[in-house]
């Protein structure tokens, strides 16, 4: 896993990206940083803690469990197709299913009992803080 | 049924604008996954669109293409800076040219969980007895 710098992703460079992204297009490949690791997470962090979202369509609620240790957040899950029916005859099969473990790395460590899991609309959004006594703290300097 | 795009990549593969056709939007559009199946009476599309509700996909079919158009939720996360990324939020669009078979006006479609499921009943073939007359003898 590999963190990026923030203001790469937005701002003056937006538009370096693109054409980067239409180069990529045009030669037949795509940006390294894309992962083919199932479900593909992004990562929003702020001094309090962090945002994970998964894009996970079609799957049921129930069967997710979202775990967390030290710095890793781990989701694991079933996501259930259609099969072979008899009489069903397949043209195209893209979507991908079966069962699946995710974990990923913090830059920091997790309250277990700060995380709350949301799933809408296909995705999951996984909220935690991190532990009170690690947060970065203001100290005002006093003039003396 | 024949589709004017491939989607075979692992990752979310991006997409252009339709030809004439201008973004209103200025963000990224992605043609979603999808499956497809045939049975005797039917062809069901299945496609994959994350973070689109489902009063937010357009369906359409004019002359023997059907559209599909979803717009996500722009959820970018306030007061968080996005710290690493293996995907990317967008539109999605995708067209599949329709056998003529397709019965257009009773195509259903529902949404649920993110994944699009379209219906799409073929026609019944109008049974017809033709009478076969035999010539006259000569």
């Amino acid at each position: 896993m590999r963190y990026v710098p923030t203001n790469s992703m937005w701002g003056p460079w937006k538009g370096l990206r693109q054409i980067q992204r239409e180069m990529d297009r045009l030669l037949g490949e795509f940006p390294l940083r894309r992962a083919s690791a199932f479900p593909p997470v992004n990562i929003w962090t702020n001094e309090q803690g962090a945002l994970v979202t998964a894009e996970l369509p079609g799957v049921e609620a129930d069967s997710l469990d979202v775990t967390a240790t030290g710095n890793t957040l781990t989701v694991r899950g079933q996501r259930d197709l259609p099969d072979g029916e008899d009489g069903r005859r397949w043209h195209r099969r893209e979507r991908r299913g079966g069962q699946f473990t995710r974990t990923v790395e913090l830059p920091f460590n997790i309250d277990g009992d700060s995380v709350h899991a949301t799933y809408r609309d296909g995705v999951l959004t996984i909220d935690m803080q991190r532990p009170e006594v690690e947060k970065p703290r203001k100290i005002t300097v006093q003039a003396s | 049924m024949s589709e004017h795009t491939e989607n075979t990549a692992l990752e979310k593969t991006q997409t252009q604008a339709p030809q004439g056709v201008e973004h209103t939007r200025e963000r990224d559009m992605f043609i979603p996954r999808a499956s497809i199946y045939e049975t005797d009476d039917e062809f069901v599309v299945m496609a994959d669109l994350p973070d689109v509700r489902p009063d937010a996909v357009d369906i359409t079919v004019e002359e023997n293409v059907l559209r599909i158009h979803g717009r996500v939720t722009d959820h970018r996360p306030e007061g968080y800076s996005l710290a690493y990324q293996e995907y990317e939020v967008g539109d999605y669009h995708r067209e599949f040219s329709l056998p003529d078979k397709i019965d257009a006006d009773r195509i259903a479609a529902s949404m649920d969980r993110g994944v699009l499921s379209l219906t799409l009943p073929k026609l019944k073939p109008a049974h017809r007895r033709i009478e076969v007359t035999a010539g006259a003898e000569e």
